[in-house]
């Protein structure tokens, strides 16, 4: 896979963090999906949520997006606060994630068309070439969306969540539906995303290998608390395991009867 | 951060509501029987109802006059039928897509959304009408803009704003109960037919749902047809009572359309939507 263009973020000249959590809750019902979350992500961080099903990731993740509105607790996401005065921070701002879709019906090439000018893209036809090249969507462009393959449309929704070469990249399992050799070519293509424009990952993943070669800094979810964070080789060294698969399964398994 | 100067605002504004056409025309132009669907059942009405028109006409007694307020009563009326469903099928083609999660989570705003589906509305009702007023006139001798003359503009009008009212709420409604109340972008608008007054006079209702149509905006543009083209009178004082009654009906439906969508942020609905 081709490198990211490189001169294409904008420079951030806020100071503050890409992201600034304290005393998050999120209460369905009689039941907390998350409760008393507080963290920060330094601009250009790169951090991964964990955590097992219903940890609380995805809620955390709506919430950081404006989608969901939190029961308590403050969040800013490059200076804005969240979801309040959220139009100050979406346009610099993308993220993909399983539990949305593009429309079917289009094209790729539209789609991306479609997103490229509801970001505000200057060039949309130009920035469709860029994309088209450096994630390989030249063969199907003119496909429908619905029609793809489950790896051609994980590269359509990067190439979406790319579009307005956002400061800040929030992606929900981004290699779920890949097979290794392309799962390997997008995490290259993300960690020179990363590294060349300064920008901030924040991913949700089940894939540890993934997580340590993408991420410097963990946040590990359990019951919707944050119940573990640090560098994972910090994590690993702390709970004295071999890797950072272990130390999720010693968190995840804490307290219960091993049957899930 | 600095805001952006007004001009630009406005300009980054409307390129949003653009881009969103351009999602609409792609869906529509990407398959013939959504371009045929459009004119399908407009043409049906016209056709079905010339002719029923032409055999009342045919028995005398001054029915005339009648023949040409039913066919216009019938394209007035898919005017209001075919705007709300511009409206509410557009917003529920990005739940079907699963796609809101990202609207949402993009520039767009709410007002915007609402603006592209308004902008869409009024194309799907200009090719679906406009088509079956042109065909009625070699099929039926019946020329609306012929018939009704300036004023048609403003019938028009009224009944496509009170459409985007309806089609506003139902596209709420669907965003807060689920796919499952889809069916709502039909039955609504059938709910609202019988004390429009459509193809009858107000008087002809009983007391109670006369006070029910004095509060429809499409109860005074037919009233208001009818009066044209029976008596050659136009009450311009009961349109200009449809268009406040619009205005009104517009503010609820705004209204109804914000706190619901408050709510549906509150609940998760936003990315929790789809098939």
């Amino acid at each position: 896979m081709p490198g990211p263009s490189a001169t294409t973020v904008r420079s951030a000249p806020c100071p503050e963090p890409a992201i600034a959590v304290s005393g998050l809750a999120k209460r369905f019902g009689r039941g907390w999906a998350v409760r008393e979350l507080s963290f920060t992500v330094r601009r250009g961080g790169r951090v991964a949520l964990l955590g097992a099903n219903g940890a609380g990731k995805t809620t955390t993740i709506a919430m950081i997006l404006g989608l969901l509105e939190p029961s308590r607790g403050s969040i800013r996401v490059l200076g804005a606060e969240m979801p309040g005065q959220r139009y100050r921070a979406l346009a610099r701002v993308n993220f993909s994630s399983p539990y949305v879709d593009l429309p079917a019906r289009l094209t790729v090439r539209q789609n991306l068309a479609v997103y490229a000018r509801l970001y505000g893209v200057r060039d949309p036809g130009a920035r469709l070439r860029e994309l088209a090249a450096e994630l390989r969507l030249e063969p199907f462009l003119d496909r429908p969306t619905g029609r793809l393959s489950a790896g051609q449309k994980t590269r359509v929704m990067l190439a979406k969540a790319l579009v307005n070469r956002p400061e800040l990249l929030i992606l929900d399992e981004p290699t779920a539906s890949l097979d290794p050799d392309n799962a390997d070519r997008l995490r290259s293509y993300l960690d020179r995303y990363a590294a060349d424009s300064g920008a901030t990952l924040f991913l949700a993943s089940h894939n540890m290998a993934e997580v340590e070669r993408l991420c410097d800094e963990v946040l590990l979810l359990k019951g919707g608390r944050l119940a573990a964070r640090g560098r994972p080789a910090e994590l690993v060294a702390r709970f004295g395991r071999r890797d950072l698969e272990e130390v999720f399964l010693e968190i995840a398994r804490e307290g219960t009867d091993g049957d899930g | 951060m600095a805001e952006p100067p007004a001009h630009r605002a406005v300009g980054a504004s409307l390129g949003r509501i653009r881009a969103m056409m351009l999602r609409h025309l792609y869906l529509m132009t990407s398959s013939w029987p959504r371009v045929l669907e459009l004119v399908y059942w407009p043409t049906v009405q016209i056709t079905l109802w010339g002719f029923i028109a032409l055999y009342l006409a045919g028995r005398g007694g001054g029915l005339a006059g009648l023949a040409a307020a039913f066919l216009s009563a019938v394209l007035l009326w898919d005017t209001f039928f075919r705007s709300q469903l511009g409206v509410s099928l557009s917003f529920m083609e990005e739940m079907w897509a699963r796609n809101l999660g990202h609207l949402f989570v993009s520039p767009l705003r709410p007002f915007e959304l609402v603006l592209s589906m308004f902008a869409m509305s009024l194309l799907r009702t200009l090719i679906g009408v406009g088509g079956a007023a042109m065909l009625a006139i070699p099929i039926h001798g019946f020329n609306v803009v012929a018939e009704l003359g300036p004023p048609l503009a403003l019938f028009f009008v009224n009944n496509l704003l009170f459409g985007w009212s309806l089609g506003l709420v139902v596209s709420a409604l669907v965003l807060r109960l689920g796919l499952g109340a889809e069916s709502l972008a039909w039955a609504l608008v059938f709910l609202v037919q019988p004390v429009s007054a459509v193809y009858y006079p107000v008087a002809v209702l009983p007391e109670p749902l006369q006070w029910v149509a004095a509060v429809l905006p499409p109860a005074q543009v037919f009233e208001g047809m009818r009066g044209l083209l029976t008596e050659g009178v136009f009450d311009t004082a009961r349109l200009a009572r449809a268009l406040l009654l619009n205005l009104g009906w517009m503010a609820v439906a705004g209204t109804v359309f914000v706190l619901l969508l408050r709510s549906a942020r509150r609940l998760g609905l936003l990315l929790q939507v789809g098939e």
